[in-house]
């Protein structure tokens, strides 16, 4: 069966969004599909978000069926609006924030970690499971709004963060396999889709607004994160295209920090007024502060805005504690705790960091995004100038922090200040809607975003030398894949022979950098900042145990290593659908074997 | 006609059937074969026990406690205690109804000015005041711009039979 319809799904932290066209039209008509969930025990209404979180029913709640679906009768969990409400009274049976959890790869992402410290009795899921969990409700709610279309035979189209690095979209793509996902689907980043949302909402007069040597920042703050990425706009045979220069690290900053913030210090004025608040208040008094934010912060915003918690009685006004929060306060706050003014030289301040550290989301030290910001820029842009700024994400609804933040760039780059792009007003759903123009215009030859790799790719190389009891050898970082190596490319890596131990597997320690873009494959790194390069999964391989390897330096002849061992270079690919393979290519025989991502425990490192 | 309703129609109705059984002994000159009825695709069955009334209430309820507000006497209370409440109310409520109902003008034009009125005084979409005489009036002022509902999508409710009147459950805090 071909594909009637292309869909673009936006799998965000704290709120995943389908978007879908029909094929068979002259033009794109984006449309979200409303999504059926259940909103409260017995429940069921479509809703055109699903919010990422995932709640485990007790086993009454399973008896009763009160979470059933039409297409899960026998549900033991929830996904969705009523998941997110019960994680306010259970923290404990909720999970949230999945997405960030496949992100960090210093813990075993396919270990039953979460909920997050949760008592033994509550079933535990990896965070590749539970993205996959929510993947399965969208596939399942397509079907059901469309039956005669199955998913998997559809052109399906994934967004991920742009700075997800190798490991993490290698879990994501496994998820949304085992989700249903077609096996022929494609990963678009982020900011790109935001660019697509962009390029459908402005047509082809993008052609006029921009133009070659142009280059446009693209700042996504949504829920929990911030992603930034550098777009270019250069020539190809006299037509004009985009190019994704640079992308940023994956920051665990964003909207929701800022509302917590507000709660916090709102929290304090109840408190003030003698009333403590318990957690469904809490939660309650967060949702309050989100609005605040949008309302004190907007254009002709009032002076003040008034927080009532009701009494949690029928009696909703006896009960009833306001508190009163300025826009001064609010302002101050907000602004100067996430968006502080920054010079372009200021660099995000590093936490202390202390002997011990809890295992858990590695949680920005520093909340000034606009410090982060100028990192990022000074190193994207290397002295060239911005031209033009797309904002996307929720958090831009406040237009006082659209306007913070283009003040920002305009004091860094006075000379040339850039030029605010007028991006979608959806800010909600232009990823996912982005995502889904991507996929049709992939398919109707339309204006594409080149990108290639984001981040150059390093492999750890212990090298040889005196051996110093209680230190490892020394370690050199060999470059596997160039930044910006294309898809559909590959490339040997011209190195010294390394041995691989017969038998056993081999292990490498794998890096990758956002900020070196000039290493080719075969420089050999003596050393690098911790700000250069980020440490990821390593990668391993086995070789067989027989002896039909050919080429084995047996100890007599070499003199050197106790067992068999055999001479490899690396050969680097990246797919048709930008997957990287890495593999270990035999120097003398015909023999190869591919590396894949370890994801157990390093206890070394 | 759909395919479920012409499913529904052999089976009551004998003079259909035979119209139908008819048709599809008879060669026809289309092209293109008759659309076989698909076999219903496998869904869990729904437990619809419950007036979409009710489940309304619920909605306004869990969304916007406004049960709560309308049942609690507020004769006692200043404007401004009322008024602190009923912001957070009238957001969570009208939001939900926006969800659900999508409600519309039914004349776009700004209240206070001068509108035609034509045949939509005789569907109901318009109502007459001020000096009605037999003949037709063809425009007048513009008083209320009425509403509409564009769609509606109350939530589906699965709960069992005997909690069909529970607009929302007791709490009950343990210790």
């Amino acid at each position: 069966m071909s594909a009637q319809f292309v869909i673009g799904i936006d799998l965000g932290t704290t709120n995943s969004v389908l978007a879908y066209s029909a094929l068979n039209e002259a033009q794109a008509d984006v449309q979200l599909l409303p999504i059926p969930q259940l909103v409260a025990a017995n429940t069921i209404e479509s809703r055109s978000m699903l919010p990422s979180f995932l709640y485990q029913c007790t086993s009454d709640e399973s008896a009763a069926r009160s979470f059933a679906l039409p297409w899960n009768a026998d549900a033991t969990f929830t996904v969705g609006h009523g998941a997110r409400s019960l994680s306010a009274e259970f923290p404990d049976r909720t999970v949230g924030a999945a997405k960030s959890w496949l992100g960090h790869s210093k813990i075993d992402r396919h270990q039953p970690l979460l909920p997050w410290h949760a008592s033994d009795d509550i079933t535990k899921i990896s965070p590749v499971t539970a993205s996959q969990r929510y993947l399965e409700h969208l596939v399942a709610a397509w079907h059901q709004a469309f039956p005669d279309a199955p998913f998997a035979a559809q052109n399906v189209v994934l967004t991920v963060p742009a700075s997800f690095d190798a490991s993490a979209r290698e879990l994501t793509r496994e998820a949304a396999l085992t989700a249903g996902l077609p096996p022929t689907f494609v990963l678009l980043e982020e900011p790109q889709a935001a660019t697509y949302a962009w390029l459908n909402a402005v047509g082809d007069r993008w052609r006029k607004l921009l133009k070659v040597g142009d280059r446009m920042l693209v700042c996504d703050i949504g829920g929990g994160t911030t992603d930034l990425t550098l777009v270019e706009v250069a020539a190809d045979h006299g037509e004009l295209t985009l190019r994704r220069a640079a992308v940023g690290n994956h920051l665990l900053v964003g909207g929701d920090n800022m509302d917590l913030a507000l709660a916090h210090y709102v929290a304090q004025l109840f408190q003030a007024k003698g009333m403590t608040l318990d957690p469904w208040q809490s939660v309650s008094l967060w949702h309050s502060c989100r609005n605040a934010k949008e309302s004190l912060l907007s254009v002709s915003g009032p002076e003040e805005y008034t927080i009532s918690i009701p009494g949690r009685s029928s009696r909703l006004i006896a009960g009833l504690v306001s508190v009163t929060v300025e826009r001064i306060h609010a302002t101050d706050l907000l602004l100067n705790g996430f968006f502080p003014n920054a010079l372009l030289t200021e660099r995000p301040a590093r936490g202390r960091v202390s002997g011990f550290r809890e295992i858990g989301l590695p949680y920005e030290s520093d909340t000034a995004i606009t410090r982060h910001l100028a990192a990022f820029l000074n190193q994207a842009l290397a002295g060239e100038n911005l031209t033009h700024v797309l904002f996307n994400g929720g958090v831009f609804k406040a237009s006082a922090l659209r306007s913070r933040l283009l003040g920002q760039l305009q004091s860094w780059y006075p000379d040339a200040p850039p030029e605010i792009v007028d991006g979608s007003d959806d800010l909600d759903f232009s990823v996912a809607r982005g995502a889904c123009f991507y996929g049709w215009t992939k398919l109707r030859d339309g204006v594409r975003i080149r990108g290639g790799t984001a981040r150059s790719y390093y492999v750890g190389i212990e090298t040889a030398g005196l051996a110093i009891p209680g230190t490892g050898r020394p370690l050199k970082a060999l470059c596997v894949v160039p930044h910006g190596m294309e898809e559909g490319t590959e490339v040997d890596v011209p190195s010294d022979p390394i041995g691989l131990v017969v038998g056993e597997s081999a292990r490498f320690r794998f890096f990758s950098s956002a900020s070196r873009r000039t290493d080719q494959p075969g420089d050999l790194l003596p050393r690098w900042s911790p700000e250069e390069l980020n440490e990821t999964d390593s990668l391993e391989a086995t070789l067989p145990t027989s002896a039909t390897v050919p080429g084995i330096a047996t100890p007599g002849e070499s003199g050197l290593a106790e067992e068999d061992y055999v001479p490899v270079t690396f050969h680097s690919r990246i797919t048709e659908l930008g997957i990287l393979e890495l593999w270990c290519v035999h120097e003398s025989a015909d023999q190869r074997w591919k590396l894949e991502f370890s994801v157990r425990d390093d206890v070394e490192r | 006609m759909g395919r479920i309703s012409i499913a529904w129609q052999v089976l009551v109705n004998g003079v259909f059937a035979a119209r139908v059984t008819k048709l599809l002994e008879t060669p026809t000159t289309i092209a293109a074969p008759v659309q076989p009825v698909a076999p219903p695709k496998l869904v869990a069955p729904m437990r619809p026990l419950r007036s979409d009334a009710v489940t309304l209430l619920a909605a306004f309820q869990r969304e916007g406690r406004l049960i709560d507000f309308l049942k609690e006497p507020i004769e006692t209370y200043s404007d401004a205690q009322v008024g602190a409440a009923v912001r957070d109310i009238h957001r969570d409520c009208s939001g939900m109804l926006e969800r659900q109902f999508a409600l519309r003008p039914v004349l776009d034009q700004a209240e206070g000015s001068n509108v035609t009125i034509g045949a939509n005084a005789k569907n109901g979409r318009i109502k007459l005041t001020g000096k009605i005489g037999d003949n037709p009036q063809t425009s007048g002022t513009l008083v209320h711009h009425g509403w509409l509902v564009t769609k509606s999508e109350v939530p589906i409710w699965t709960g069992d039979p005997d909690a069909a009147t529970i607009v929302t459950p007791a709490e009950v805090e343990v210790r």
